[in-house]
């Protein structure tokens, strides 16, 4: 029951600077999920949060007490690791009970808070067996066990599912959630899903070569990315970007190769500096339709089917305006054809728009 | 599956097998037949008629039992085990400290120190034995137990070490990093966490240690001088020996006696036996 | 955005609900603290090691070039005497017998370990029942103490009553007996024949270790492509042996070169002094004449081979973590 505050955050490895000046503030009670791609430094932030590892420069903050210096075992947190790390040696009831073991609770409490925990995570049968003889679904709730049964100020978790098949993945993640909302104990959440990432988060955090790059609720991050590189990665199929360069004809016009659309009435304002200049226009696959007759014109864009990828809810089309490449997402009653040229519309307010420069969103 | 013709399989399987075997092997029952052999047969022209080397129609025990009533064989047994068990234990204790600080830890000269543990593995023993008597006799260890309880170490402790240190690699770290976090000491975790998942590269570093030194000669005859100190391959080598007259059913039977609780070390651990030897080199 | 404003203002009184964490807030005690820190862990878990290593290692080798470089013998604490050691033991000419002869002893008895222990190690690859007791029973040789082994090939060499001389007569291949030990030629050989008895399986084991992480299916490739056994042997099987092999023969190489107890039993030098190895020479002269500085001045001859040999390994082992 704790915040956790990181501030000016750095980690540099003899040759990597792995963490750059990471600032977060994480609330008591929060579900914080750190997101990016392999590499980012998210394992190497959550590791410094768990005194894994050695700061290089700034301060993690745990409840009230500045933790830089603590070890592992005084800050009073609990981490699932990727590869669950049970100890192999140990029942699945010695798993759960070492951290009360090794804090030297009495045995009557251990005992009790061990079965509240197998209970809660269904695993009561599983107590006396050893880790080798569980499945992969059974190791990951043994593993959230062990540490839930400590009451820690904070859950850490880095990567907890991915060692899973995408059936369980899904099904655990619902129950991580769940116990989530029960337990009501902070936990910062490290995964390379932006699924996982959407779903789980009260809050998620973007992190790119070592730099967060935007934090936010997620359905913020989703419809208004800070930057080029969140809204690429959040959303799947990812965003489609197009050099435009913006022109003055009767109100603004994006005009890409290919492709030429007027700028909504809410974004003219804001980009009306960029007149004349080059930008990048982000579309997302589901804001793109096909076309019915009341659409107005200057909001459609003509594309030549390249591939159709039907995938039951919807179909996604790969096409082609020009030298323009665009995935779209669409509702899996159309029948589109391979080299049919089609007409799409496309929200007009939901167009986003960059700077092709800093990658900054306008 | 590559089908071959059924002499094919003789003359390029089972006979080069049986031939391996059988060289191997012979000298063992060689050892035996000696030392079961009365001396009347022992020492028989080699074109007498009677003359039947393979075997005999007198088995004795008599050898036997001249070695351990009438020289210090069992004492030599005892010594050898002795000093076999403390070097040997001395060796897991510092190898599994070490192997544990070089594969897990980070510290300024990690890569020197590791690697000047791995040449003094191979720095053989037969280099150091001159100036090492010096330093024995210097440290009044000399004919005592304990020159060769702490010299044994220098080449067991390189090798448990590197051992040790290759089995440590294939712990995944977590396991000591959750413990850590779970309220474990860094030692801590490495007791209660990692050690006792090495125990079967333990088992294997420690058997493999322990022939080492029940074998060791070099030390053990320059080390030890007096007959009742002696351990049994330089007992053997300098007490059954009576100036230039070989008693050789002794002789065999104490090298049968000598080999044998080695071998059933070996016998009882033969899979932690051939763990130690190729991770020995492989590392 | 509800959820977190309720989670920010709960913070505040988060605190005093918090369940009990024994020990948590005890401060630790200063060993603890101590031992938290890597380096200094690393320190104390080293130190017995380092210590051990340092004292019957590094000094005995420091003391061993002194005494290399001075006239110390037993009793007598002798001087510097610069290079004389070595320059009287390579005058010697029982040094330049010894010296030859443990070339010619380390590398005939390799070669036959290393094709005997990779043919037997690819027999031991095959499956056929009682397997696993012909492969325990291989190590035998190795395992059991090589001085008490080498006492009873000493007996089947002996001059008298040879058993192997009684075999070649019975076989009609001599009419006289050989004299193994009497000539310090017949003498040699017969040290490498008890070497590579007793060497051999440590290669055909680790080898056969080697084996059995090639996957089969390289094999049943190789033989659909109408490769015969040679073939896949040298085609496929031994460049992904090789890496092991050198390794092997690094520290077999080491082992024979500094032999010392094989041939201590076997022959003790003789005849004649003909069959010494640097080992058993340094000995004589420095342990059994009691001359300290002289034998550690022929033990140091073998440095320069073990160095070369020991600098080998080691670029060889960076090459793989390179890799
Ligand atoms: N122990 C280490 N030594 C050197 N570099 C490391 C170490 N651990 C991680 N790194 C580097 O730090 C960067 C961030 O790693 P990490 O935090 O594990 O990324 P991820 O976001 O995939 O979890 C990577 O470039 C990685 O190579
Ligand atoms: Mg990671």
């Amino acid at each position: 029951m704790a915040q956790v505050m990181m501030k000016d955050l750095n980690k540099k490895y003899d040759e990597v600077h792995a963490v750059k000046d990471v600032n977060l503030h994480i609330r008591d009670k929060e579900f914080v999920v750190l997101v990016g791609p392999s590499g980012c430094g998210k394992s190497t932030t959550l590791r410094m949060v768990a005194g894994l590892e050695e700061i290089t420069s700034g301060e993690i903050t745990i409840g009230d007490r500045i933790v830089n210096d603590l070890p592992p075992k005084d800050r009073d947190i609990a981490m699932v690791f990727q590869n669950y790390a049970l100890y192999p040696h140990m029942t699945v009831y010695d798993n759960m009970a070492f951290g009360l073991k090794m804090r030297k609770f009495p045995k009557p409490e251990i005992q009790k808070r061990v079965q509240d925990a197998a209970e809660i995570l269904g695993i009561q049968e599983l107590l006396k067996r050893k880790p080798r003889q569980l499945s992969g679904g059974q190791r990951q709730r043994v593993a959230v066990g062990r540490a839930i049964v400590r009451h820690p100020q904070v859950f850490l978790f880095d990567e907890p599912l991915s060692n899973l098949d995408a059936k369980l993945r899904v099904q655990m993640r619902v129950e991580l959630k769940r116990l989530h909302d029960r337990l009501e104990t902070t936990a910062v959440y490290v995964t390379h899903d932006q699924v996982e990432a959407m779903t789980l988060g009260d809050r998620v955090v973007v992190m790119k070569d070592g730099w967060i790059q935007q934090v936010g609720e997620p359905l913020d991050l989703y419809s208004r990315p800070a930057n080029k590189f969140v809204a690429g990665f959040i959303g799947s199929p990812a965003m489609n970007f197009i050099d435009v360069s913006l022109s003055d004809a009767g109100g603004l016009w994006a005009e890409g190769q290919g492709l030429r659309v007027k700028v909504a009435p809410a974004h003219a304002t804001r980009l009306s500096a960029y007149k004349g200049q080059k930008v990048t226009l982000g579309l997302r696959p589901e804001d793109l339709r096909v076309a019915s007759g009341g659409d107005p014109a200057e909001y459609t864009i003509d594309a030549v089917v390249d591939v159709v990828e039907p995938l039951g809810s919807e179909i996604l089309l790969d096409l082609r305006a020009g030298q323009t490449t665009l995935v779209a997402r669409v509702e899996p009653a159309v029948r589109a054809k391979v080299h049919e040229t089609i007409k799409f519309a496309l929200v007009p307010d939901r167009a986003r728009f960059f700077d092709t420069k800093t990658e900054l969103a306008i | 599956m590559v089908i071959e013709k059924r002499w094919k399989t003789w003359v390029f399987f089972y006979i080069p097998l049986a031939v391996f075997v059988v060289g191997t092997l012979f000298p063992f029952y060689w050892m035996l037949i000696t030392a079961i052999r009365p001396d009347a047969e022992l020492y028989r022209s080699w074109r007498a008629a009677t003359n039947t080397p393979f075997w005999t129609l007198q088995p004795t025990l008599e050898h036997f039992r001249d070695l351990m009533a009438k020289t210090t064989f069992p004492r030599w047994l005892w010594n050898t085990f002795f000093i076999a068990v403390a070097s040997t234990l001395i060796s897991l204790f510092c190898g599994l400290l070490a192997g544990y600080a070089l594969a897990r830890l980070r510290f300024p000269m990690a890569g020197t120190l590791g690697t000047s543990i791995f040449v003094t593995y191979l720095v053989p023993p037969t280099l150091l034995f001159i100036p090492l008597a010096d330093i024995i006799r210097n440290f009044q260890l000399g004919n005592t137990p304990w020159a060769l309880i702490l010299t044994y170490p220098t080449f067991l402790i390189p090798f448990c070490t590197w051992l040790l240190m290759g089995y440590f690699k294939t712990i995944p770290k977590e396991l000591e990093e959750c413990a850590r976090i779970d309220g474990a000491t860094r030692f801590g975790a490495m007791t209660r966490i990692i050690f006792p998942i090495a125990v079967p590269g333990i088992l294997s570093a420690g058997i493999f240690a322990f022939t080492l030194s029940w074998n060791e000669f070099i030390y053990a005859l320059v080390f030890l001088s007096s007959p009742e100190r002696k351990t049994v391959p330089v007992g053997v080598v300098s007490e059954l020996i009576r100036g230039d007259i070989y008693f050789w059913g002794q002789l065999m039977a104490g090298a049968l006696l000598g080999s044998i609780p080695v071998a059933l070390v070996y016998s009882f651990f033969v899979e932690y036996y051939v763990t130690g030897l190729t991770g020995s080199v492989k590392g | 955005m509800k959820k977190t404003i309720a989670g920010g203002a709960g913070s505040a009184a988060g605190f005093e609900v918090a369940l009990p964490h024994p020990r948590t807030s005890q401060p630790a005690p200063a060993l603890t603290r101590f031992l938290e820190n890597e380096g200094l862990l690393a320190a104390v878990l080293l130190a017995p090691t380092v210590l051990l290593l340092s004292l019957f290692i590094a000094y005995p080798f420091v003391m061993g070039v002194w005494l290399s470089l001075s006239s110390t013998s037993v009793g007598n604490p002798g001087e510097f005497v610069g290079l004389r050691n070595f320059v009287k033991a390579w005058n010697d000419s029982i040094f330049r017998t010894a010296f030859g002869n443990t070339f010619f002893y380390t590398f005939w008895a390799t070669v036959f370990k290393l094709v005997l222990g990779m043919w037997l190690a690819l027999l031991l690859n095959r499956h056929f029942r009682g397997k696993r007791l012909v492969r325990a029973s291989m190590l035998l040789p190795f395992i059991v103490p090589t001085v008490l082994s080498t006492f009873a090939w000493r007996w089947m060499f002996d001059p008298t009553f040879s058993v192997l001389n009684w075999l070649l007569y019975q076989g009609g291949l001599i009419t006289t007996k050989l004299p193994f030990l009497s000539d310090g030629t017949y003498g040699l050989w017969c040290a490498i024949v008890v070497n590579t008895w007793r060497g051999m399986p440590f290669f055909a084991i680790t080898l056969l270790a080697g084996l059995q992480t090639i996957s089969p299916d390289l094999h049943e490739a190789a033989s659909l492509d109408g490769a015969n056994g040679w073939h896949r042997f040298w085609h496929v099987t031994w460049p992904l042996l090789k890496p092991v092999t050198l390794v092997v023969v690094v520290f077999s190489v080491i082992q024979t070169f500094s032999d010392f107890q094989l041939i201590y039993v076997l022959t003790g030098g003789g005849p004649a002094n003909a069959t010494h190895l640097l080992a058993t020479y340094a000995y004589q002269i420095g342990v059994a004449t009691g001359l300290l500085g002289e034998g550690a001045a022929i033990s140091l001859f073998m440095l320069p081979v073990l160095f070369v040999v020991v600098w080998v390994q080691l670029r060889y082992l960076r090459r793989l973590e390179g890799a």
